[in-house]
């Protein structure tokens, strides 16, 4: 043996090198976190720069006078008087007023694409919940078309996007600028709409009420069947080679490439049951499918952790199994399963491929009303915009990933927010 | 102490006895491979009886051919060195066994001539007429009085919220908790200490009414004031109720039983009173634990 004064050299020359090693992995740790968070950091700032200007949108103010003859209208309550009314004459009108130059007809249709298409049906909500200005001449801020808006917004920036205006366009915006009749206002339809093939009348609505109707379905049917499973398998089913059989096939499940789940929806529940195809009931049934493997995993994990010692001091009091799941398993568990839930649900939200197998890839401008209504979720309005060759979906796709990833985030903070709250009455 | 003892296997254990005499633990151990129990094992007046038990963990034998009787309204205490298998005997006695997987009993284990491995016993029957409190106070993460109503609730031991109530309250006072808890029963009873969280479970045990309560190892988990509070109640305990103790504590197993009996590497060694185990034991084996020798 070693004297110990050696000893104590030896202990303080090795604690060199261990401090050098900690200090090294620490390091490490912290750069592996910091690179993360930059990513993240990132990202966000890059979607909210981009999509931040989607909240507002160009608009043009004309003159507008709502003419009983020009629209042939003599009560606002006869619906086909209003259906028949040619709407978008009363700012063509006034576009032609306010720009008298104009005469020929190829320039004429470049005035008129100043303003958005779907102008005129703006002027008809417009009338219909104002009904005394009919007849009467008022100063209205009218939508501008997507080529205006994308300029405008790049000519506020200093850097004039110009590739898709005529000169003679440019000049008539110059013109609006200087009379201070264009501007920026904050874009309420882009939360109030469906969607729509002109970028400047798009809206996230449709999409947000389909997200939430098909995870309705999801979570209805994944949240029971999933932790029912979880419970059986962890508490009651004796273990054979059965239940290791369904066991190793329930995380397989889980690593399945998603798309899978939508050919097994597509031929299934479309092509075997006859589900009509791009609604939310469908949707929900698919995700659900899809989700169900991750909560039995989660549930069971979360089963798996309560202590046995309540098990045992309740079973000692002659409680059924059934009186210990109910009555300790479950509660004590129930933190660990709704956040393995919610995050199987946020995984739901997020999810497009299967979508796109079932139909719900549709381009659907209404806004879904129910669980059978035609409808499409948000990760695939995100799919659709990006795919859109114009320039102001660009705006629209981040701004609509800006929404998913707020929807993302407040699911996850209630995932962590109820297992604080449920972890607490223990 | 009142009940009559019955030696059995006198013959044997005489014999044995001489010619384990001498030799060292080695010796002792080649001994006990076809291991006969010395001392009384039976009892005239016993609850339960294990005849010739052996109990398995899979391919394992963790119980050779165990053989005692519990004396009704007396406290047997099993006492030995670690892994000598006196908790799995103990926990056969309430069928606790079973919720641990490949373990099987073999042999008979009866309560008032009733056998418990029988098809048609009612696990939880049995388990509202044996009770049992384990090593580590396990408290429910519940109220201090939900924790002993647990029990009645669940079994319908009462009519009305006023029965419950006076039975939660008998209990605590037989568990020598209810002074201390009285003005705080609605909170946690993992809030209290873990002499009062132990008495807690016994009051939670005592409020079924069994017929026996199982303890295993009580106060391996509390300081030395606690566990002499534990040891007074089970003193107190054993005027009505039949208790088999586990113990590592010696000590303890002299002051609160009755009878002792001694456990060695799977094989019931002794069973004898408890002031002949430690003063004049009959076995060697018993012997050098009890004098410290191993263990």
């Amino acid at each position: 043996m070693s004297k110990p004064s050696r000893n104590l050299e030896r202990i303080q020359r090795s604690l060199v090198s261990r401090y050098r090693a900690e200090k090294a992995f620490r390091l490490c740790g912290i750069a592996a976190v910091t690179l993360g968070l930059l990513a993240v950091l990132v990202l966000f700032a890059d979607i909210f720069l981009k999509g931040k200007s989607a909240f507002s949108a160009t608009y043009i103010q004309l003159e507008i006078n709502y003419d009983q003859e020009v629209l042939g209208i003599d009560d606002l309550s006869d619906e086909g008087a209003l259906m028949l009314a040619d709407w978008d004459r009363l700012h063509k009108t006034a576009l032609r007023q306010e720009f008298p130059q104009v005469r020929k007809r190829s320039e004429r249709r470049e005035l008129y694409a100043l303003v958005s298409n779907g102008a005129g049906y703006d002027l008809k909500e417009r009338l219909l919940s104002e009904p005394e200005l009919l007849d009467q001449t008022e100063k209205f801020w009218i939508l501008a078309d997507d080529d205006i808006d994308t300029y405008y917004k790049s000519l506020l920036k200093g850097r004039a996007y110009t590739a898709r205006l005529s000169l003679a366009q440019l000049e008539r915006v110059k013109q609006l600028i200087d009379q201070d009749r264009i501007e920026l206002q904050f874009n309420a339809n882009f939360l109030s709409r469906g969607d729509s093939r002109e970028p400047e009348q798009v809206g996230i609505k449709g999409a947000m009420f389909g997200s939430f109707f098909t995870l309705v379905i999801t979570l209805l049917l994944s949240f029971p069947i999933g932790i029912a499973a979880a419970i059986y398998l962890e508490e009651f089913a004796e273990k054979n080679r059965w239940t290791e059989f369904i066991e190793v096939n329930i995380n397989n499940l889980a690593a399945v490439p998603s798309i899978i789940f939508g050919l097994l929806g597509l031929a299934i529940f479309i092509n075997f049951f006859n589900v009509p195809r791009s609604i939310p009931f469908l949707g929900g049934l698919v995700l659900a499918v899809m989700t169900l493997p991750t909560i039995i995993i989660t549930s069971r994990a979360a089963i798996k952790s309560v202590p046995p010692s309540i098990r045992e001091a309740a079973l000692g009091l002659g409680a059924s199994p059934n009186q210990v799941v109910l009555h300790y398993v479950v509660p004590l568990a129930m933190p660990g399963m709704l956040t393995g839930s919610i995050i199987g649900m946020a995984r739901a939200l997020g999810e497009t491929a299967p979508l796109l197998m079932i139909g719900m890839v549709a381009f659907i401008a209404d806004v879904p009303g129910g669980f059978t209504d035609p409808a499409t979720v948000l990760p695939v309005q995100i799919f659709l915009w990006a795919d859109s060759p114009e320039r102001a979906f660009i705006e629209k796709t981040s701004a609509a990933i800006m929404v998913l990833l707020a929807f993302l985030i407040t699911m996850n903070l209630s995932a962590v927010w109820l297992r604080k709250k449920l972890e607490r009455r223990w | 102490m009142s009940t009559t003892v019955v030696s059995a296997a006198e013959t044997d254990s005489n014999t044995r006895s001489q010619h384990l005499m001498s030799g060292d633990q080695t010796n002792f151990l080649n001994d006990i491979q076809d291991h006969v129990t010395v001392g009384t094992c039976f009892s005239e007046n016993a609850k339960m009886s294990i005849k010739n038990v052996s109990v398995f963990y899979g391919n394992k034998q963790a119980i050779f051919d165990a053989s005692v009787d519990i004396t009704e309204n007396q406290v047997i205490a099993m006492i030995g060195p670690s892994g000598c298998g006196k908790s799995t005997l103990l926990r056969s006695l309430n069928r606790m066994n079973d919720t641990i997987e490949g373990c099987r009993v073999k042999g008979h284990i009866s309560m008032d001539g009733q056998d418990l491995y029988s098809p048609k016993l009612d696990v939880v029957e049995l388990r509202a007429r044996v009770g049992m409190v384990f090593q580590k106070p396990n408290p429910f993460p519940k109220s201090i009085y939900d924790n002993v109503a647990y029990g009645p609730k669940i079994h319908g031991l009462t009519d009305s919220r006023y029965e419950l109530d006076e039975i939660v309250e008998e209990s605590l006072r037989r568990a020598g908790l209810w002074d201390e808890v009285r003005d705080r029963l609605q909170q946690p009873g993992t809030g209290l200490s873990g002499g009062q969280q132990q008495r807690l479970c016994i009051a939670r045990a005592i409020a079924v009414s069994p017929e026996v309560i199982l303890m295993d190892e009580p106060c391996s988990a509390l300081d030395p004031i606690a566990t002499a509070r534990i040891e007074e109640l089970i003193e107190e305990l054993s005027q009505n109720f039949t208790i088999a103790i586990v113990t590592h504590n010696m000590q303890q197993a002299a002051r609160v039983s009755h009878r002792t009996a001694y456990f060695h590497l799977g094989k019931l060694i002794e069973v004898n009173p408890t002031e002949q185990v430690f003063t004049m034991p009959e076995h060697n084996l018993t012997e050098s634990y009890i004098t410290g020798r191993f263990g």
